[in-house]
């Protein structure tokens, strides 16, 4: 009964104040040796100052056959944009 | 699906490459491009992977604490990108275990230049300088690869080569000026080293079976004449400030041409080593094949020790 490390997804924050960002994968038993883990591939060079490992498993991710219900409708609301509405040049600081 | 419809769906894929959109795992591909990625990018980690051990067998043995720490963390780095290029390959829906096997059985190939042995200090100067220089050549174009994985790994590995190659021409360099054996010991490391680096550019374009498709999915974006050029003209330069000979009697520069002509290459030398009879074939699987066999009781137990772990928690919470 041979069972495989899972995957982990892992996110990264490069410094206090940027986001967590996606840097990569890896396999590894459970959260802890995935956190070590990502210590070691992906922040040898000071990449960052904090990590974040996510069982790829938990993540839910869209399916890129459906942009086309999922993202199209927002093209044609043009009016969720600042410059859809007219204003006389005349009104400052807006 | 009907052939009709993949062959509208391959056109707009092939359109989306050519405007240089990139393609993510979850995005309908053909299955040839799927295909060609996993080998590719199995290729490169296998070749880094196997890429470790001719350098591991130096770490003890490195002549001062400067240049064992560089060197280990230079092999560090190597699994690191490994484990880069083997998480980016499984996007495409093959298991990490199904590509172990594929290299360990032979099937999957590896980068033929880790075949031959290291047998002085010199190799460790010879192979930063000359072999991660031509991998350098070869992976920077990688990074505007089509596949968003692949490019994104080939980013983060091309920002971490350079240091190897630098350390390695270092340590050409310290040898060049030291002693007559030190200086003779960075020649004859050359001489072993320059021909099968040209070889490693891969096959002449005429023999290239793949460059073709591989253009048109940016896999490549020169062929592997012109990066074995580009590296030719860029290493001559450094091989005469370091004050040695590279090992080519027709070596010559070409005013005309505004390249170095060099001479034939071994091509039969090439193959054999590629086909499995290159001096350290077997000796590098067998390494290889051994830790994988010798380490399955860890990778169990550390499960088992996961799986125990789990269940203590989920115990106390009930």
């Amino acid at each position: 009964m041979k069972k495989n490390w899972p995957l982990w997804e892992i996110f990264v924050r490069s410094k206090n104040g940027l986001e967590h960002r996606h840097f990569g994968s890896l396999h590894a038993a459970d959260a802890e040796m995935a956190m070590e883990n990502a210590r070691d591939v992906y922040t040898r060079r000071n990449e960052g100052v904090s990590i974040w490992v996510v069982e790829s498993k938990n993540i839910t991710a869209s399916n890129p056959a459906d942009n086309g219900e999922m993202f199209e409708p927002a093209q044609d609301k043009v009016y969720r944009h600042p410059t859809f509405y007219d204003l006389p040049d005349e009104v400052k600081h807006m | 699906m009907s052939e009709k419809e993949v062959k509208n769906l391959e056109e707009v894929f092939e359109a989306r490459i050519a405007r240089d959109e990139k393609i993510e795992p979850k995005d309908w591909m053909p299955e040839k491009y799927r295909q060609t990625h996993i080998r590719q990018m199995s290729q490169h980690a296998h070749s880094e992977i196997v890429g470790m051990l001719p350098e591991g067998n130096w770490i003890t043995r490195a002549p001062s604490l400067r240049r064992k720490a560089a060197l280990l963390a230079k092999v560090q780095d190597e699994a690191g990108h490994g484990l880069y290029l083997y998480s980016a390959c499984e996007t495409l829906g093959i298991s990490r275990d199904e590509l172990y096997e594929q290299l360990h059985s032979g099937k999957a190939k590896y980068s033929s230049i880790f075949n031959y042995p290291t047998v002085t200090w010199a190799d460790m100067g010879a192979v930063g300088w000359l072999v991660d220089g031509a991998a350098i050549i070869n992976q920077v174009p990688l990074c505007n690869t089509s596949f968003g994985p692949y490019a994104r790994a080939m980013v983060r590995v091309c920002k971490e080569e350079s240091f190897h190659q630098r350390q390695g021409f270092e340590i050409m360099l310290t040898l060049c000026r030291g002693s007559e054996e030190q200086k003779a010991m960075a020649q004859d490391a050359l001489n072993r080293w320059w021909w099968p680096s040209l070889m490693m550019l891969g096959p002449t374009d005429a023999e290239s079976v793949h460059t073709e498709q591989s253009m048109k999915w940016k896999l490549k974006r020169k062929s592997n004449d012109e990066l074995r050029q580009q590296f030719i003209d860029q290493t001559v330069p450094q091989a005469d400030l370091l004050g040695i000979t590279v090992p080519d009697p027709d070596l010559k520069w070409n005013e005309e041409t505004g390249h170095y002509d060099f001479g034939e290459i071994d091509w039969d030398e090439f193959w054999q080593v590629v086909k499995g009879h290159g001096p350290c074939n077997k000796e590098r699987m067998n390494a290889r094949v051994n830790a994988w066999n010798n380490g399955e009781w860890v990778r169990d137990a550390a499960m088992a020790h996961a799986e125990k772990n789990a269940n203590k928690k989920v115990a106390k919470a009930s």
